[in-house]
């Protein structure tokens, strides 16, 4: 089946089985490695997207349901000239170590703060719930996003 | 951000530098194994024993040859018939009567019999891994079920599982002066005895283990992409032992790995079978574990099960400690897995102490679950949990402030080099210096005030201790292979100055989060006086970089960056002598200092980039001297190095629910002199992370039927953002006496203090001996009188 759908900006017509899912897509079909898949069954979020604006786990939705949606991923929010302020508030507080669960916690931290107001550390504790990192403990990430929230 | 880690711009030794290899992660430009492809590979799906012991009579792949895309179906037994070897253990240990450890049979995939829940019998190879996956579901192994042993308190009184190891045990190992110890018992004036489990732990680095093998059947060359913490280690193994290719035509790339915490040290089945089969169908092959894979195969940690009795004096000085402990090696001896339980275990039992008799016995035993090997710490997790929770258990008894029990116990600075009564020699430290700094950050005098404020909010509220000791940079070689130590444990670094005077910097190290590509620039950096941005860190491919042995052990920096201060003094010592001879002087006139040959009692100076292009266009050049500016070392140490320091947790217990709640931890650490404390204060957050998981959530359970019951992330609870507190990390530095950089490594230490602090802490909040690890809320609750 065909999917169209926006990622980073740019429109796609992908021709795909229809069990495919949205990280499939993402990964197989354009290339877009940084988002990554840890657990197959949304426990981790090294998967996290964001679907018209809100995050989402992109291992466990199909293509087909991005049908017309806008999504965006890790490499469609900054680039290393040009970061994105939760991408540079990471390295400076070292909020990742062998960064393969970091697009999706970076994905899950932007959603955080363009959703909520006042974000003290326990609410990002609790917001990131959904995204697990077995390097970091924690400490830093929500230092990291902590930054953020208070620069904004 | 405390003062201490603001970024100042510095680059040397010291500096808390941001790390260089954020940039690629955090843009999504990360290059791991599963974002590499090949043109026309063939995607690899395994067919995995769902039994924990079975006889295999036959294998039908018909059906799965029919389905559409699928390209071949490989057996274990092919791969035997082929003349591919065991998956050898690294390490051969002996019992205490002299015998050889008692070693199963261990077949890349299990060829006549599987012998526990997921181990790999076959592998699907198809155009699609859509196809590969139905392939799968297509191949019908006619299994006969045989009698299996789970349960490790009674694995070694059960039915032989392999014939030829009677009781199920690989050995029965033992260290120290039993007599010794024995009457020192019998003069104690009290004896302190526990018994302790110490719970089995599934890795889940986030990145799952995954592999993509080539073949060029024009050359010979084989090339292996795997997610390995340590690549020459796995060519070794697989061209020396297991014979799936020469080792010179067997090339290994660690390229980004997303973390290993151990579990990606070891040689597996999988790579190993899709190496092999890319060579026989002569295609590339990929294969990516999914997450239930991880849980089934990858190598579990700890599962050990202790009784343990410390003798003292009537002042309460330890003067006896008798340690008997039963191991689980799970079905097979994984890489290192008799190594971990004995001599990176047994050899940790003095702890900070100068408890003058020790006695360990280790019964390492078989049973039908995943192999069990390294996991973050090793053997010394185990150790300082025996030891920590026996000493605070000695103070409760002896009616003294555990603190001040430990303290008149400790070997005191002066005292080093110690030797203890289990085989170490401890280089340096200061204990008491790790432990005050913690006492003061906890504020251990305001304690009782926040236990009443708890007490207020129907919370018990405990303190708990662990003053832990480790031996890491695992050493020295002929020591090791003495002891039974398939290789050595030196490292290998090389550092090219190029003609324009940048540097390229080879290791033998592998970094999967530890940050060397920063770290290590850093020491040459500051050795050499080249500017930081111009060296690269090289490292993961066996293809570009000498023998080397990896990342594991807290070892990379200890024994890695010593490696490559050794190659900088050779390239200094060489300097010398082209600056020299261009000064028309001798090289012992020429002094070096930031990156400047200088002339002494002169104004000539020549930099290490003139030096360096004046060795590759060599026209005014010294006669007996080779061109080229790039030297390389070998290091070996001469000893382990022994990170030490004290942990203290704070947890309240919610008595209605059980429900713990780590409320503050406190981490004071030795590491010797520290490279990048931004990096150090990172490493010991997610060691305390997963020790905390260990203590609270974690625990890998087989129900009596030999089934993982804790197979996904829905079942092994790992510690979420917020099940943990900020973290309260500091160091103390007494430098390693026996390496370059006066290091120790940082590594481990946080899952190596952390279960024995939140353990002591609970117990002493719920006013009980002992509760077994993970302490979760329907633990407790039935603990403290819950409806059971």
């Amino acid at each position: 089946m065909k999917v169209t759908l926006t990622v980073n900006g740019t429109e796609h017509a992908v021709e795909v089985p229809a069990n495919t899912l949205l990280v499939d897509l993402i990964r197989v079909n354009l290339q877009l490695t940084g988002t990554h898949v840890g657990c197959d069954t949304t426990q981790c979020g090294a998967c996290t997207v964001h679907l018209d604006g809100r995050a989402v786990k992109a291992c466990s939705m199909l293509a087909a349901q991005a049908e017309g949606a806008h999504v965006t991923t890790i490499e469609g929010i900054g680039d290393p000239e040009n970061l994105h302020p939760m991408q540079a508030a990471f390295r400076e507080h070292h909020a990742l170590q062998c960064g393969f669960c970091t697009p999706g916690m970076i994905m899950q931290a932007i959603d955080l703060i363009d959703n909520n107001d006042g974000l003290d550390s326990q609410t990002i504790r609790e917001g990131l719930e959904g995204n697990i990192c077995r390097c970091t403990g924690y400490h830093n990430i929500v230092r990291a996003i902590e930054s953020v929230a208070n620069a904004s | 951000m405390s003062e201490a880690l603001e970024d100042t711009g510095e680059t040397g030794i010291g500096a808390p530098v941001r790390r260089r290899e954020d940039l690629r992660f955090i843009t999504g430009n990360g290059n791991y194994t599963d974002d590499l492809n090949q043109p026309g590979q063939l995607y690899a799906v395994f067919c995995r024993s769902p039994y924990p012991r079975a006889r295999i009579d036959g294998i039908d792949c018909d059906d799965a040859l029919a389905v559409p895309g699928v390209v071949a179906v490989y057996t274990g037994q092919q791969m035997v018939d082929d003349g591919i070897g065991d998956l050898p253990c690294g390490w051969m240990v002996k019992s205490k009567d002299g015998a050889d450890m008692l070693s199963s049979p261990h077949p890349p995939m299990a060829a006549t019999v599987a012998n526990y829940v997921g181990e790999p019998y076959a592998l699907v190879v198809a155009e699609s891994l859509q196809a590969a996956k139905q392939g799968a579901e297509s191949v019908y192994a006619d299994f006969t079920e045989l009698h299996v042993v789970v349960d490790l308190a009674t694995a070694t009184a059960s039915d032989e599982i392999y014939e030829g190891i009677p009781n199920n045990l690989a050995y029965t190992w033992a260290l120290g002066d039993e007599d010794a110890t024995r009457m020192a018992f019998a003069k104690a004036a009290h004896v302190t005895t526990m018994d302790l489990t110490n719970n089995r732990l599934i890795p889940n680095a986030i990145e799952p283990r995954a592999c993509l093998g080539m073949f060029e059947s024009a050359t010979g060359d084989y090339t292996l992409y795997t997610t390995s913490q340590n690549p020459g280690l796995e060519r070794l193994v697989l061209s020396a032992f297991v014979q799936v290719a020469p080792e010179h035509k067997l090339r290994i790339v660690a390229p980004d790995v997303g973390g290993g915490f151990g579990s990606k040290i070891f040689i597996y089945a999988e790579e190993t079978a899709v190496i092999w089969a890319a060579a026989k169908a002569n295609r590339p092959i990929k294969w990516v574990a999914e997450r239930s894979e991880s849980f089934l195969a990858d190598a579990h940690g700890r599962d050990h099960i202790t009784h343990a009795e410390l003798a003292m004096d009537e002042m309460g000085r330890f003067t006896g400690l008798k340690v008997q402990t039963t191991a689980n090696l799970g079905a097979y001896l994984s890489t290192f897995g008799s190594s971990v339980p004995t001599y990176l275990y047994g050899t940790l039992l003095a702890g900070q102490y100068k408890t003058p008799n020790i006695y360990v016995e280790v019964q390492g035993a078989y049973t039908n679950t995943a192999p069990v090997d390294a996991y973050r710490g090793a053997g010394r997790p185990e150790a300082t949990y025996v030891v920590e929770r026996i000493v605070e258990q000695a103070a409760r008894e002896l009616g003294k402030d555990p603190a001040d029990l430990r303290r008149m116990n400790m070997i005191q600075p002066e005292e080093f080099p110690y030797e203890t009564p289990v085989a170490l020699v401890y280089d340096t430290g200061n204990y008491e210096a790790s432990l005050d700094k913690a006492l003061d950050i906890i504020d251990y005098a305001g304690f009782e005030a926040r236990r009443a404020a708890a007490a207020e909010q129907g919370k018990r509220r405990g303190i708990g201790f662990a003053c832990y000791i480790e031996a890491c940079g695992l050493a020295p070689s002929k020591l090791a292979i003495e002891l039974g130590a398939g290789v050595g444990l030196y490292e290998s670094g090389e550092i090219r100055v190029n003609p324009t005077g940048s540097v390229s910097v080879f290791t033998g190290s592998h970094s999967h989060g530890q940050g060397h590509e920063t770290t290590f620039a850093q020491v040459v950096s500051d050795k050499l006086g080249i500017n930081y941005d111009d060296i690269d860190i090289i490292h993961g491919d066996t293809g570009r970089m000498d023998f080397g042995l990896g990342t594991y052990g807290s070892r990379s920096l200890a024994v890695g960056g010593s490696a490559l201060v050794a190659a900088a003094d050779k390239l200094i010592e060489k300097g010398k002598k082209i600056a020299a001879h261009m000064m028309q002087a001798t090289p012992e006139q020429v002094t070096f200092e930031d990156g400047q040959f200088t002339l002494q009692d002169s104004n000539q100076s020549m930099s290490i980039q003139e030096v360096a292009f004046a060795s590759y266009v060599p026209a005014d050049y010294p006669e007996d001297l080779e061109p080229g500016f790039a030297e390389k070392a070998f290091y070996d140490p001469n000893n382990f190095t022994y990170p030490a320091g004290t942990h203290i947790a704070e947890v309240e217990v919610d008595i209605e629910t059980g429900v713990v709640s780590l409320e503050d931890f406190v981490a004071v650490d030795d590491f010797g002199h520290i490279i990048n404390p931004l990096i150090v204060h990172g490493q010991v957050h997610g060691g305390v992370a997963q020790g905390a998981g260990q203590a609270i959530m974690e625990h890998g359970i087989y129900d009596e039927y030999g089934q993982l019951q804790t197979g996904s992330m829905m079942d092994y609870t790992m510690p979420r953002a917020d099940d943990l507190p900020d973290f309260k990390v500091d160091t103390t530095v007494t430098p390693c006496t026996h390496n370059p950089l006066g290091v120790k490594g940082c590594g481990e230490a946080g899952a190596i203090g952390s279960p024995a602090a939140i353990m002591n802490a609970i117990t002493h909040a719920l006013g009980i001996k002992d509760i077994s690890m993970p302490a979760t809320p329907e633990k407790v609750w039935r603990a403290i009188g819950g409806n059971s």
